[in-house]
């Protein structure tokens, strides 16, 4: 009884917050495209889902945004790995200074942080304006609004959640496995490559996930930093919902994306439950 | 290139000079000296901060000594790293990869030293055989007894075939039962490789029983070297006496021929040198004797008494006030019950003088 008690406040959040919008955007990508208000008539027609089949457009749009947030995780854990080590082996009061550095840009507002990167990279920016300074170059380099810009935005956004797993497991590493393989021969690389990286697997698909799934409906930084060519799925939702108020198919890219995300969710889930 | 003139001898295989570790404010290692011989086993034994456990990893390569030298075969190793030593260690925690199975655990050095294939499968095999694991390859660390982990672990190193084997506590995480037989199979493995086996202990038991020669640690120094009988019979120094623990360490004043303490209210007499600091009496070599008096001899109460299957220990709190541990055999009749007062007398050869 008082485990119900317990769970029911858990299972009424999910209800609301998570069960019903996802019955709502379910049925909305059923329903059809009408020029009213609400702009959709409630039917079982599918119509969002048959546009998302019929036009490429779509489907590169799903796959783009699983590409970049792959690179974004990817660069994530290349980038979060020697942070999450130096971290770790800091001694104890140095070690929460490093992870304040770590968690102190997070404390400023998203925007905030989007503005800065563009404050440097635009051409008129700090890159720019100091390369021309001391005459490297005399035209700006086209710094912002390319993949590069919008690669450095992403990670920048979402490096804490690959490098804060990565820490923990770390943290929990037992620091005699590599000298065991010291020991025995490995060089540092080596080290890494056969003791610490697959030890701390579980931790590192983590951190790849935590990056990936909101990487993957990401739609301020490439909408602000990338390419204008780069038709991520969250620029064409924020278009179908917002510009051609086509909510059925904006609903359906959702509900496509969720599915998507959801392999490599329960891939995730089998690596952790490995022994 | 001729032979360093001044070459260490062909027994001496490793030889540590004016080795002195800090860390912070401690010394670790103070200035010290030591030397190994290829092919025998030897213990360092010492207590917790004694520098045992850092001399152990300076020797594998995972600390710098602050100064002083590290010969391997005559060579200077301090600034060669961990992976290229020839000097492998059994850790503690054994240190297994637990995502790896049993057989590419013990592979792992094979294949970071590029041995093919086909000859670490069969010296794999070989090893599994020596510790007595054979058909564990195929399992995983987490599903080993920690006798079998312990072995593995040793399996491991022994691989590799090197000159020398560091072993941290080798049987500090195993139970009674299996310390006795694990320890006289080390002996063995280490007769069989013919390797030089350096063992990190703080139980001097282990130490006496397993090592040819032990050396006890006392704040980074060496306070004696020695084999396990003459370390045991004939300790230099009262912490070596205390730190062994069998022995009663007795203060007192040093006069010619002769020893007196006033903590036991004896005197002693018998091969006292001038400048003895205190003496040290094993209870063994101390007998219960009605009526004795004169020099030699102690009174006392019995304190308290423990039955230990061939003897009983008497604690018997002395005239002046320190407290005897004395061996009461069996084959000597009943022991004296507690609260019981007892006369003591020891053979003057069982004196030992301490100097410091």
């Amino acid at each position: 009884m008082t485990r119900r008690l317990l769970l029911a406040p858990v299972a009424a959040w999910l209800l609301v917050f998570v069960a019903a919008p996802a019955a709502i955007l379910l049925a909305i990508a059923l329903a059809e495209a009408d020029p009213g208000v609400p702009p959709f008539r409630l039917a079982l027609a599918a119509a969002g889902f048959s546009m998302l089949v019929a036009d490429a457009y779509y489907l590169d749009a799903l796959l783009s945004a699983l590409g970049v947030a792959a690179m974004t995780a990817l660069l994530c854990l290349a980038l979060g790995y020697p942070m999450a080590i130096g971290i770790a082996r800091a001694a104890p009061r140095r070690r929460v200074l490093l992870l304040a550095a770590l968690m102190l840009p997070f404390w400023t507002g998203f925007l905030l942080r989007v503005g800065a990167w563009i404050g440097l990279l635009r051409d008129e920016g700090w890159i720019n304006g100091m390369l021309r300074a001391a005459g490297i170059i005399e035209a700006p380099l086209p710094l912002l609004y390319t993949d590069g810009a919008m690669l450095a935005g992403m990670v920048h956004a979402y490096l804490p959640f690959a490098v804060l797993p990565l820490f923990a497991a770390l943290l929990r590493l037992d620091p005699t496995l590599a000298e065991a393989a010291a020991d025995l021969g490995a060089r540092p690389p080596v080290v890494f490559l056969t003791v610490t990286l697959p030890a701390t697997l579980p931790a590192a698909t983590a951190g790849f996930l935590l990056v990936f799934i909101p990487a993957a409906g990401e739609f301020v930084i490439p909408e602000l930093m990338g390419p204008p060519e780069a038709q991520l799925v969250g620029r064409v939702l924020w278009q179908e919902f917002f510009q051609n108020r086509d909510w059925p198919v904006a609903a359906a890219l959702a509900v496509a994306l969720l599915a998507l995300l959801l392999v490599p969710i329960r891939l995730f889930q089998r690596i952790e439950a490995r022994p | 290139m001729g032979a360093p003139l001044q070459a260490a001898a062909p027994a001496s295989l490793l030889r540590a000079q004016a080795l002195t570790k800090r860390f912070g404010t401690t010394l670790a290692l103070d200035a010290l000296d030591l030397e190994i011989a290829a092919g025998e086993f030897f213990a360092l034994l010492g207590g917790s901060g004694s520098g045992k456990s850092t001399l152990l990893r300076i020797i594998a390569g995972f600390e710098a000594p602050d100064a002083g030298r590290l010969l391997l075969d005559g060579h200077d190793i301090v600034a060669m790293p961990p992976w290229a030593r020839p000097v492998n260690m059994m850790f503690q925690s054994y240190a297994l990869f637990p995502h790896m199975s049993v057989a590419d655990n013990i592979a792992y050095g094979l294949r970071r030293a590029r041995v093919s294939r086909a000859e670490a499968a069969s010296r794999v095999a070989a090893a599994l055989t020596m510790v007595g694991l054979e058909g564990f390859g195929a399992r995983r660390p987490h599903q080993l007894s920690g006798g079998q982990k312990q072995r593995v672990a040793l399996a491991r190193s022994l691989v590799m075939r090197p000159r020398l084997l560091l072993l941290d506590e080798p049987l500090g995480a195993l139970d009674a039962g299996l310390r006795e037989r694990t320890g006289f199979e080390l002996r063995a493995l280490q007769r069989a490789t013919g390797a030089a086996f350096v063992m990190v202990t703080h139980d001097q038991e282990e130490a006496l029983a397993l090592a040819d020669r032990v050396a006890v640690l006392d704040a980074g120094r060496v306070a004696q070297v020695g084999t396990p009988r003459a370390i045991y019979e004939r300790p230099a120094s009262r912490f070596v006496a205390r730190f062994l623990g069998a022995a009663n360490v007795l203060e007192g004043r040093a006069a010619p021929g002769r020893f007196d303490s006033p903590e036991a209210g004896a005197c002693f007499a018998g091969d006292i040198p001038d400048g003895t600091a205190a003496v040290a009496l094993r209870p063994e070599r101390i007998r219960v004797a009605p009526g004795a008096t004169g020099m030699n001899t102690a009174a006392g109460v019995v304190e308290e008494v423990a039955f230990r299957g061939d003897d009983s220990l008497l604690l018997v709190r002395l005239a002046g006030g320190a407290t005897l541990r004395v061996a009461h055999a069996e084959e000597d009749g009943a022991p004296p019950a507690r609260g019981a007062p007892v006369s003591l007398a020891w053979e003057a050869d069982a004196i030992v003088a301490l100097p410091a």
